[in-house]
């Protein structure tokens, strides 16, 4: 069972590995890269790759670890007293699955995808040490120990916002997903858009990458952004001319609000362009 | 096993653990990765290195470490060569390539006279045109150039002249070096401590539920403390002169920091801290602020941050009259005295490498005052600037 990247996906030598290692030893696999390189993208795809089902569980600033495990609802079991209902007698009714439940609970192994860790508090990496360590927990409610059938291959990404505390970083492989180089960048090209000509692809990368030049832009684009954009100037029907043509006076290239998120660096831009045509004259 | 790499990496400063190690021996015992030094480069990687920032080291060890092993390949693959290698290597040659072996006199008396210069030849080897080893016009090695050549080694799938590990990509995510503005982000997220401290004031609605639906109904209030963000910083940037080199780098510093605190003033200086700083860069002679103003407005819980290269002449900090610019009645010191009275927290943020500090008078003047809170302007710097702040 070897993950070698999918149709839709390009993965290189050394992502490779890093999932093939983590799948072969069980380890989770800790992801990290700049936003748009495809982190997340990686976990559907490796679980298509591998002909897995995917669990994704995203994490936002208010996530607590206890909810991937469970949750005991003791609103509904107080108002089902009241209301004299019979399910009150049993506790588990009330204890609603979270998501490490649910992949540990599968049948086959699954792919747990926990989607940008570094979003909740520092607390919570801390708090799922021993579950992803041992892939068991316990349920006090009840009294069970959840225990996993098939140890999920888990996949966390992290955009960096935080520190990941270190006894967490010791139990995951990790990977950082490099900002791919210009062929690299070619083949994810061919991948997503297999009609476009090579001479658009080539003037697009041109473009892209003197716009990734520039110095002091906010939020540089990222490949995210260049599928987004090359999507546009397909769809838009652009010529190749107008890429080509690096007319000081045309410096913004077209449909650039794909390409570039930020108001300041779209007037980054137009500063250069009117410094340059003032040089030229 | 592996046991010398496990102590270079970690003299090498990169953090790696027994526990890390036994995941490796682990892999290597699934064939994880198996009789290719890049797959192994790639596997130990993994599972080692937990942060970008130590990947430029990790490589430096590696490559370290593994030059040597490197060196026997050639030697082991040229054991090798028999009848069914044979066979196939003159499957790979094209016919005119065939006829040049002819020329050398035959395939047999290529591989006779490659043996011959292996047994003369004890070290490996680069470049010349005799001798077995990499990049050279000899016929036998590897990269070079020679139609009737024998390539010693396997033709690797990457086949660039310089190996993975060589080419150190990571080297400008090292947490030692100069930082782009994603970098800074971290250190200075670091500033902003959600304090949850003083008295309960805000009603925990789904905390008051769930603990009143445990309690059988009956109501029981919870409270927690207000959420608010309780760091406020005032900033100074020494602008002009020796500082121009580094406006760039102060710049993304700035720039970074205007989105982290709600409670952010910035001012500007030249050189050092005289009795009045401005706002404004542009209009900086007429809208000045004395700094008395400032340390009477600003409380005294404001972290203070000073970046600056603290490079000048030695005068400027300690005579009257010694800026450089405009008569002052106080020295620079007893200025910077006062506001380190006034502020409990003071940091100098310097873009200057810390190992050239002691070489300018000035900056060690600069680090006694503020009692050697100056800090490179690096990841590490920052990030050790920022957790005394927030101490």
């Amino acid at each position: 069972m070897k993950f070698e990247g999918t149709e839709r996906y390009v993965a290189t030598d050394d992502l490779r590995m890093a999932v093939n290692a983590a799948v072969a030893l069980e380890r989770p696999l800790l992801i990290k890269g700049e936003p748009g390189t495809g982190k997340t993208m990686l976990a559907e795809e490796v679980a298509q790759g591998l002909g897995k089902r995917l669990i994704q569980w995203h994490i936002k600033s208010t996530t607590k670890a206890q909810q991937g495990l469970y949750e005991y609802d003791a609103v509904s079991r107080l108002r089902d007293s009241q209301l004299g209902d019979e399910k009150v007698q049993d506790i588990a009714n009330y204890i609603k699955k979270g998501k490490l439940w649910e992949a540990f609970a599968a049948d086959e192994q699954v792919v747990l995808l926990i989607d940008e860790v570094d979003k909740a508090d520092i607390e919570f990496p801390n708090d799922l040490l021993v579950e992803l360590d041992k892939m068991e927990f316990f349920v006090y409610e009840t009294g069970e120990t959840i225990k996993a059938k098939h140890r999920p291959i888990i996949i966390i990404t992290s955009n960096n916002e935080k520190e990941l505390p270190d006894a967490f970083l010791r139990r995951c492989f990790f990977h950082f997903i490099n900002f791919p180089d210009r062929d690299t960048m070619r083949e994810i090209i061919d991948v997503h858009h297999p009609k476009i000509t090579e001479e658009l692809v080539q003037e697009a990368l041109e473009v892209f990458f003197d716009v990734r030049a520039i110095p002091g832009l906010k939020k540089k684009p990222s490949t995210s952004e260049l599928i987004d954009w090359l999507k546009l100037l397909m769809a838009d029907d652009i010529p190749d001319e107008i890429l080509k043509e690096r007319d000081p006076t045309k410096a913004i290239p077209p449909l650039y609000g794909a390409l570039l998120k930020n108001e300041q660096d779209v007037h980054l831009l137009e500063r250069l362009a009117f410094m340059h045509r003032r040089e030229m004259r | 096993m592996l046991v010398n790499f496990f102590h270079g990496l970690r003299d090498a400063g990169v953090p790696v653990t027994t526990r890390e190690l036994l995941d490796l021996m682990e892999g290597l015992k699934q064939h994880v990765a198996f009789g290719n030094i890049d797959d192994f480069y790639f596997f130990s990687r993994t599972c080692l290195v937990k942060d970008e920032k130590y990947f430029d080291r990790f490589d430096r060890a590696f490559g370290a470490h593994f030059k040597e092993l490197e060196a026997l390949d050639d030697i082991i693959e040229a054991l090798i060569p028999d009848d069914w290698l044979r066979s196939e290597f003159m499957k790979n040659l094209s016919e005119e390539d065939k006829a040049k072996i002819e020329s050398l006199g035959g395939l047999e008396k290529l591989i006779e006279e490659f043996k011959k210069r292996l047994e003369e030849q004890q070290k490996r080897h680069e470049g010349g045109n005799k001798w077995i080893g990499t990049g050279g016009t000899s016929p036998f090695g590897q990269e070079g150039y020679h139609p009737e050549g024998i390539r010693v080694g396997p033709n690797g799938k990457n086949n660039k002249a310089v190996k993975v590990w060589d080419k150190r990509d990571f080297k400008n995510l090292d947490d030692s070096v100069e930082l782009g503005t994603r970098n800074i982000k971290v250190a200075l997220r670091r500033l902003r401590k959600f304090a949850r401290t003083g008295a309960a004031d805000e009603l925990d609605l789904d905390d008051t539920i769930s603990s009143t639906a445990r309690n059988a109904g009956l109501l029981d209030i919870k409270m927690v403390p207000e959420r608010h963000n309780a760091v406020k910083v005032l900033l100074f940037f020494d602008v002009g002169g020796s500082m121009d080199p580094h406006v760039k780098v102060c710049e993304e510093l700035f720039s970074a920091a205007r989105t982290e605190f709600k409670h952010m003033e910035n001012f500007y200086f030249h050189n050092f801290l005289y009795e009045s700083v401005w706002r404004n860069n542009v209009r900086r002679h007429n809208e000045r602020t004395d700094l008395l103003d400032v340390m009477h407005k600003y409380s005294h819980d404001y972290k203070v941050v000073f970046v600056g290269d603290a490079s000048m002449s030695p005068y400027e900090i300690v005579q009257p009259g010694g800026s450089v610019e405009h008569w002052n009645d106080e020295a620079g010191e007893v200025w910077m005295r006062r506001l380190l009275e006034t502020y409990e927290k003071v940091i100098w943020i310097n873009p200057v490498p810390e190992n050239e500090w002691e070489y300018t008078q000035s900056i060690s003047m600069t680090n006694q005052l503020l009692e050697g809170k100056m800090y490179p302007l690096t990841l590490k710097g920052l990030e050790e600037g920022m957790s005394y702040l927030s101490k």
